[in-house]
């Protein structure tokens, strides 16, 4: 029963996804039967070699790669650690500089931040009000010093995707215009392969993070595409299995999970596509005509088919969040109150949207197993809860009037917080 | 509605040992919240009032009061509160706190320290202490309010604080705020307020009061 509800009233499949039963039925001879390791050579081991063989091609068909060229990960972190630090080692007596957006995921932005501290110029690019990346803001920043531009497929928090064709393509005309192999191009696609084209030959990419655990397969497992001619040094060494560039036994139960995972989410794709997002324009709808003062974050066209980011005003996401936990309805908030860093959502405020608006915003993700009737369900009750902590809530801002602060005197010690004075020093 | 399986009610950070799941009281507090004031208030209804926090921080608090004079006791405390489940519960707990036994002392409830609502919601995850400590300050607020509007001045409490870097002007309370917001070592305050550019003199004194607030709301072995 509880396993059900969860499942009907998750809003929640951009944290994680729920395992298909067919990728488990497809992994679970991998955990006892078929347990060699596949670097030894006898029998038990050649069989799941063979499957690992067998998932790397899987994978590389869909990816219109080799198979040699995608590597497998214990996470999509550590393959975006990977590719930055990896080609960073490979590639530092080329150039210092880096390039990312602004709304990368943490697992790019916090490695980025380390090497800042070792010297390395790393540029966050902004992005308009929608949360796109220009392609021509890249081509003004390029140099020859720089040496890698990492931006992510469709962000966590608003799904707004980014034109990366359109970015390769003035990496290329760069690289072709100064005779350089450098910068190259790293893309997250962490939460966009689920629902768009991740053909790399199509995309122009030369490195790319993928995630299992996003399309319904296991968690634990991820992987980087590494196009042939990039110049890439391993992170982690030991028995120099994944030709050295990735060591350690591999993971054969996920990996075959993965592979499973990732075909059944590229033939679903083109109808889950249709249908999610006829649910998700439903659910947005109703909620802009059912609750008022109500600002979307993100792209409105140019968006994951299953993301609605929403800042509520006058609400805290977390007061929310736990409203509409005690109703079983599972979602998720850029507010201070729900990080560890106490700061909100630095994607919202990449979007200019006031601290306010971050504070107040909820992320509600669908997929699989959301069905009208769950979009019903919530509808139903997150109006009243709503009403409810704006009932509780002192504050009343008004759109469009978000510069100013709403109540100055109000500060503690009536001193100006840190937050202004970061503002000001900017 | 209907049920759900309940699941074990706190979860202990390994790393930390911090809790992270909410108490009994705390959800209590906030799924039934006491004293919130539904509908805007008349001028007369209430004889003091008092405001804390900005909703850019992540956390407003309003508290109305009525005062009985001759007895110098909180009659009634009513509130709204911009936060968190935590600074909702909080505020809901701080009001009960004021008003039940026939009202607080007023110079009883000017000493209520943020560890004591902590203590009456059966405690607060780590990373939401800060969330609490507004409730109090909006508390001494309001009161401080009625002692001007009937002429106490001697009873006042400023929330005044001693600037320690004369160059970038931060003072004791700046610092106190950014341990509260978890900046626990001289680098993190130092990121968040710029204390001691241009003045590295005051810097062993930082530390002495980052150690100081560090303990006051955290305890000691942190």
């Amino acid at each position: 029963m509880y396993m059900k509800m969860t499942l009907k009233y998750y809003f929640d499949y951009a944290a994680t996804t729920p395992l298909e039963p067919r990728v488990f039925r497809a992994m679970r001879p991998y955990f006892s039967q078929k347990f060699g390791n596949p670097g030894s050579i006898h029998d038990a081991g050649r069989k799941t070699k063979e499957a690992i063989e067998k998932a790397s091609a899987k994978i590389a068909s869909i990816l219109h790669c080799r198979s040699k060229e995608f590597i497998f990960t214990g996470s999509a972190t550590e393959a975006d650690n990977f590719a930055i630090f990896g080609m960073v080692k490979a590639n530092k007596a080329m150039g210092k500089k880096i390039i990312v957006s602004a709304i990368e995921h943490k697992a790019v932005l916090a490695p980025c931040n380390a090497l800042a501290e070792e010297g390395f110029e790393i540029i966050k690019l902004k992005v308009d009000k929608t949360g796109l990346v220009n392609p021509a803001d890249i081509a003004k920043l390029l140099d020859s010093n720089t040496i890698l531009v990492s931006i992510i497929y469709a962000d966590n928090e608003t799904g707004t995707i980014q034109p990366i064709r359109e970015i390769a393509k003035v990496i290329k005309k760069f690289r072709v215009q100064n005779n350089t192999a450098l910068p190259y191009f790293h893309v997250d696609a962490s939460q966009a392969a689920q629902y768009c084209d991740i053909n790399v030959e199509k995309l122009g990419v030369d490195l790319m993070t993928v995630s299992s655990h996003k399309l319904y397969g296991p968690k634990g497992i991820g992987g980087l595409y590494i196009r042939k001619e990039v110049k890439i040094k391993p992170i982690i060494f030991g028995g120099g299995q994944q030709n050295n560039m990735r060591s350690g036994t591999e993971n054969v139960p996920s990996i075959v999970g993965f592979a499973e995972a990732l075909a059944l989410a590229e033939k679903n794709k083109n109808r889950e596509c249709v249908r999610v997002e006829k649910l998700r324009n439903e659910l947005e709808q109703e909620i802009f005509k059912l609750i008022p003062k109500v600002v979307l974050n993100g792209h409105p066209q140019k968006r994951l088919p299953n993301f609605l980011n929403v800042s509520i005003l006058d609400i805290e996401g977390e007061a929310a969040l736990l409203y509409l936990d005690q109703k079983g309805i599972f979602a998720s908030t850029g507010s201070a109150c729900d990080s560890q860093t106490l700061e909100p959502s630095h994607v919202i405020l990449a979007l200019g949207r006031p601290y306010e608006y971050a504070h107040g915003s909820l992320r509600f993700t669908l997929g699989k197993y959301t069905t009208r009737e769950s979009v019903k369900y919530l509808l139903k009750y997150l109006p009243p809860i709503v009403k409810k902590l704006r009932q509780m809530s002192p504050v009343n801002l008004k759109i469009g009037k978000e510069k100013e602060i709403s109540l100055p005197k109000a500060f503690v010690s009536g001193q100006t917080p840190h937050f202004l004075r970061k503002r000001k020093s900017k | 509605m209907r049920k759900i399986k309940k699941y074990k009610s706190d979860i202990v950070n390994k790393f930390t040992g911090a809790k992270w799941v909410y108490s009994k009281a705390v959800k209590n507090h906030f799924f039934k919240p006491r004293n919130f004031l539904a509908c805007d208030p008349k001028k007369s209804e209430f004889d003091a009032e008092g405001i804390v926090g900005s909703p850019a921080c992540g956390d407003v608090m309003r508290m109305w009061l009525k005062i009985n004079q001759k007895k110098d006791r909180i009659t009634s405390c009513k509130w709204r509160t911009f936060g968190c489940a935590s600074a909702i519960a909080a505020t809901s707990a701080l009001s009960v706190m004021a008003t039940e036994k026939g009202g607080m002392k007023l110079d009883k409830a000017m000493k209520i320290k943020p560890q004591d609502i902590i203590k009456r919601l059966g405690g607060l995850p780590d990373r939401k202490i800060h969330c609490s400590v507004l409730g109090d300050k909006a508390l001494r607020a309001a009161i401080n309010n009625w002692f001007k509007k009937t002429s106490q001045y001697d009873r006042i409490m400023i929330e005044g604080s001693r600037i320690i870097d004369p160059f970038t002007k931060v003072t004791e309370a700046d610092i106190e705020e950014a341990v509260i917001e978890g900046a626990l070592t001289l680098k993190d305050v130092q990121q968040r307020t710029k204390v001691g550019a241009g003045y590295p003199q005051c810097l062993p004194e930082v530390e002495k009061l980052i150690h100081f607030y560090k303990e006051k709301y955290f305890g000691q072995d942190k």
